[in-house]
């Protein structure tokens, strides 16, 4: 039996403000436990919230880099429940009336090419604080430092149809989040949330079945996993003749199993309704065309200019373009003088393989990678010579020339002298000249390997195997 | 001024009357510091402002008048106090009032109801019901209330006393502890229009810690005016109906005649959405107080109570025995109304209800109406647990009350006479932003009305 699966991600997204979504409290992470607090976020008595417009601008800029209808009116709602960590015993959030709906995201699948998924609504909340479980022996701590985090809410369509796709769906997310400088995206550190509403059909059915919502996908390489053993939960079920019930089940990564959520934990009912305390969030025109004027050239256009511009394939384009820094650090090796396809081979190779290696660190300058492709194109560094550069210059720094000479790596493109080493190879190996010229043409490689190691990897391969050719023709 | 030790002296005289929190000691030594601390040059230089426990003070607990909160000592004060201590003010201590200014007679508070000044057996009303007993006995010339729904001028028409709830959005809320965010407003009690009158100047104005209060500058004070010439007060009809009790009516009367002499042109209004106002009002209010005293959990602050064994029963101990059942009622029946399936039965339709009502005024003003003139209450001071057993009957001691509330108009109540010794309140109810107005033809009938005379 086929069976298709259905994905919809709501995603948590910390927005990068100084201060919380309704009070001055710094947002900096990693600060000891409730040491950055007030009244308004402690939910003293008395205290009430005052919102960020800072928070409010990027809301605005994540919402138009998805295509999103941004409404001039919005309306602050309270989502009521008790837990501890939640100081007033309701969160403040945007309900029937969010900031932004009706968006899409185009992504690469990795079964369907390109997909657009729709981006259902887009809203403003806060955070609430976090549970310490494991800190005392008898009793949960209560942190309350990331109490009233400014967040964004990003509810996706049903449009995923498999967990690699929900994966691809997010990084793509993530990598435009991250872009427009609305948020860190760190899963780790908490910035970036997601849980994922799962359900099967049969191949070929149309409507949607019953789906579960999964939760406590805490990093980016669970997401996958979650869903694909929640999809087999599902599947199986099924198969067994069971049917699927509407629960919330959490993930647990270390047994790589889910299990559904108690009953007790469950809220049933919110019981939304407009925050009295904050008065409807009117945003003008000039607000919004400001915040779209903010925004830098987005991942996809930038990626299609870049296969326009510099002739790349989409794929190399889409590596390069992967990531703000690395697109702008690209286009400086190409505005120094490299040409685009050497430049897109370093950056993809070398240069992306150092940062990973030094906290995503692009060590060497745009110019000396530049230099570096020039050296290699005009013959005086071999590749793995110029390799070898690129180290030195990305550890210690320096003009790429002088390193390679100070190394002895500059290639000798003198016909003369690695005619010499050719004769030398020749008269040392008969026998092959011999077997080459009967028609193992092949053993060419044998002889520019030979040449390379009579010259110390000096001489230019190229050369060594024009100036063995023609030995080899002229005395036959 | 008034030294520390005489206003300390006045307050501990007024014990009996169970209206202030305070405990003397307490108050003697925070009244010293505050007197060597206070400005000079402040307006309100060495006057003593009694303030309701619901205000959120640095120099005394903030209990709410519930056991909920006792104890509780606030980090950060009201910013309606800030204002009052830059004025010069002297913060009198804290005064009782209904649990979390939950009902209408100061019966419903954790620490004792509180007596009427001038009937030990009567209530003084409710909820800021200590502010006007201590206003009304002398012991201050001042004090601060809040209101929801009347709570500064019920009490002060039954204790025969000024009381003016400003304009929704007129003070800032900060530091008021939420009941209805949406009606909640501080409110002022004095022993003449022109000390409530000062005292509400001092903490009217813009304050960004509070979004739903307005951008403006303070209130400026009217001058008190020679006559009512040009006034034009309306009466509505709603607000008189055949049942009212006839030594109200005739106090009324009274009060409209003098006016009436001083210049004023009446003339009768209506309102026709009034008999809807206590209904929608008992949706509304305990629907914002079932999310407000949310965060009343026993997790952060205030004491915890035996039988929590686990999270559930922390909540249901901390809940089930801080709160009074007035105040445990009202949750119960705002949860209700905001839950699924009920939210547009009841929650809904009272805010359809409550914009219909606001509609009424405007159009009365829209007819050339500058003030409405009613009777506060349309009772005097009722016994002590006289309508104790019966929320409804005690609900309905609002009724001419809620709907300034409910449309976010200023009003205020002034003693207008007197039945068989209690004072009976006249209120005005004035157009948004508009207090001066309202102010100044208070001070032209405070100055003609007999107010200790009976009706
Ligand atoms: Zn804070």
């Amino acid at each position: 039996m086929n069976w298709e699966t259905v994905i919809g991600l709501e995603t948590h997204v910390q927005l990068r403000t100084k201060s919380k979504m309704f009070c001055g409290c710094s947002t900096a992470f990693g600060a000891p436990p409730n040491t950055q607090v007030c009244p308004v976020c402690l939910g003293l008595p008395g205290a009430l919230p005052a919102a960020n417009g800072a928070a409010i601008g990027l809301a605005v800029r994540g919402a138009l880099a998805l295509g999103c209808t941004v409404h001039p009116k919005s309306i602050f709602a309270r989502k009521n429940y008790f837990y501890p960590d939640l100081p007033k015993g309701y969160q403040i959030s945007q309900f029937d009336q969010p900031l932004a709906t009706s968006g899409t995201l185009s992504f690469v699948s990795p079964e369907r090419s390109v997909v657009t998924a729709t981006i259902v609504r887009l809203h403003l909340e806060e955070d609430a604080g976090k549970s310490i479980h494991d800190r005392f022996a008898k009793g949960t701590g209560i942190d309350l430092n990331r109490s009233g985090v400014p967040l964004i809410e990003i509810v996706g369509g049903p449009d995923l149809r498999s967990p690699a796709e929900a994966r691809a769906y997010l990084q793509t997310l993530k990598q435009l989040l991250e872009y427009i400088g609305i948020s860190d995206c760190d899963m780790e550190k908490g910035s970036l949330r997601v849980d994922a509403n799962v359900s099967v059909r049969r191949a070929g059915e149309t409507a949607f079945n019953t789906r579960t919502e999964v939760k406590n996908i805490n990093s980016f390489a669970y997401v996958e996993k979650a869903l694909t053993v929640e999809r087999d939960r599902q599947i199986a079920l099924i198969e067994s003749g069971g049917t699927v019930t509407q629960q919330t089940m959490l993930y647990d990564a270390k047994e790589n199993a889910v299990r559904p959520q108690r009953s007790k934990e469950e809220s049933h009912d919110y019981r939304y309704f407009p925050e009295p305390d904050l008065p409807p969030l009117v945003l003008t025109a000039e607000f919004v065309a400001e915040q779209q004027s903010a925004l830098p050239e987005l991942p996809a256009a930038k990626r299609d200019r870049f296969v326009a511009a510099y002739a790349l394939s989409r794929e190399h384009a889409t590596v390069v373009t992967s990531n703000r820094a690395v697109a702008d650090y690209y286009e400086s090796v190409v505005r120094a003088g490299a040409e685009p396809q050497a430049a897109a081979n370093w950056v993809m190779t070398e240069a992306l393989a150092d940062a990973n290696d030094h906290q995503e660190q692009l060590r060497v300058a745009p110019g000396a990678l530049a230099q570096v492709i020039a050296l290699v194109k005009g013959g005086t560094l071999s590749h793995q010579a110029a390799k070898k550069v690129f180290g030195e210059v990305a550890a210690k720094g320096g003009e790429p020339r002088n390193i390679a000479e100070a190394l002895g790596l500059i290639q000798v493109a003198d016909t003369n002298v690695v005619a010499g080493w050719v004769t030398d190879v020749l008269g040392a190996h008969a026998p092959e000249v011999g077997r080459y010229r009967n028609g193992e043409t092949k053993l060419m490689a044998f002889f520019v390997g030979q040449v390379m190691r009579a010259s110390k990897g000096k001489a230019d391969p190229k050369l060594a195997q024009r100036v063995l050719e023609e030995k080899l023709a002229a005395s036959a | 001024m008034s030294d520390a030790k005489a206003v300390a002296d006045r307050l501990v005289k007024a014990k009996r009357l169970n209206a202030l929190l305070t405990p003397p000691k307490d108050l003697r030594k925070s009244l010293n510091a505050q007197a060597a601390a206070a400005r000079p040059t402040g307006v309100l230089y060495g006057m003593p402002v009694a303030v309701k426990d619901n205000i959120c003070t640095l120099e005394f607990t903030t209990t709410c008048g519930s056991r909920i909160l006792e104890g509780y000592r606030s980090p950060y004060e009201a910013t309606a106090v800030a204002k009052l201590k830059a004025a010069g003010a002297l913060i009198a201590g804290k005064t009782n009032c209904d649990e979390f200014a939950m009902g209408s007679s100061t019966e419903h508070s954790a620490y004792g109801r509180v007596l009427h000044p001038l009937d030990k057996a009567r209530v003084p009303g409710g909820s800021s019901g200590g502010s006007a007993a201590l206003v009304a006995a002398g012991a201050v010339p001042a004090a601060l209330g809040s209101e929801t729904g009347g709570s500064v001028r019920q009490p002060a028409s039954f204790c025969g006393v000024v009381g003016i709830k400003p304009t929704y959005g007129r003070v800032s809320r900060y530091g008021l502890v939420a009941f209805g965010s949406s009606l909640d407003q501080i409110g002022v009690f004095g022993r003449s229009v022109h000390d409530a009158a000062r005292v509400l100047s001092v903490i009217s104005g813009r304050d960004p810690r509070d979004s739903t209060c307005e951008d403006r500058d303070s209130l400026r004070l009217p001058t008190v005016p020679e006559s009512l010439q040009g006034f034009v007060i309306g009466l509505p009809r709603e607000y008189f109906p055949p049942e009212l009790d006839p030594a109200v009516r005739r106090a009324c009367d009274r009060a409209i005649r003098l006016m009436k002499e001083l210049g004023a042109a009446v003339r009768e209004v209506s309102l026709p959405h009034t008999p809807y106002a206590v209904p929608t009002y008992y949706v509304i209010a305990p629907a914002e107080a079932s999310s407000n005293l949310a965060r009343y959990d026993g997790v952060r602050y205030g004491p915890r109570f035996n039988g929590a064994v686990d999270l559930r029963g922390l909540y249901r101990s901390t809940r089930g025995q801080g709160f009074g059942p007035e105040v445990r009622r009202r949750i119960l029946v705002g949860t209700y109304v905001l839950s699924a399936g009920y939210y547009d039965a009841y929650y809904k339709r009272a805010q359809q209800m409550r914009a219909l009502i606001a509609q009424d005024f405007r159009n009365a003003f829209d007819r050339g109406v500058d003030l409405l003139f009613t009777p506060t209450v349309p009772s005097p001071a009722f016994k002590a647990g006289e309508k104790l057993g019966d929320p409804i009957a005690m609900y309905m001691s609002d009724i001419f009350t809620v709907t300034a509330n409910l449309a976010g108009l200023p009003a205020m109540s002034l003693p207008i006479g007197r039945i068989k010794g209690l004072p009976i309140g006249g209120q005005l109810i004035g157009q948004a932003f508009l207090e001066d107005e309202m102010i100044e033809a208070a001070y032209a009938l405070e100055r003609v009305v007999p107010e200790t005379d009976e009706a």
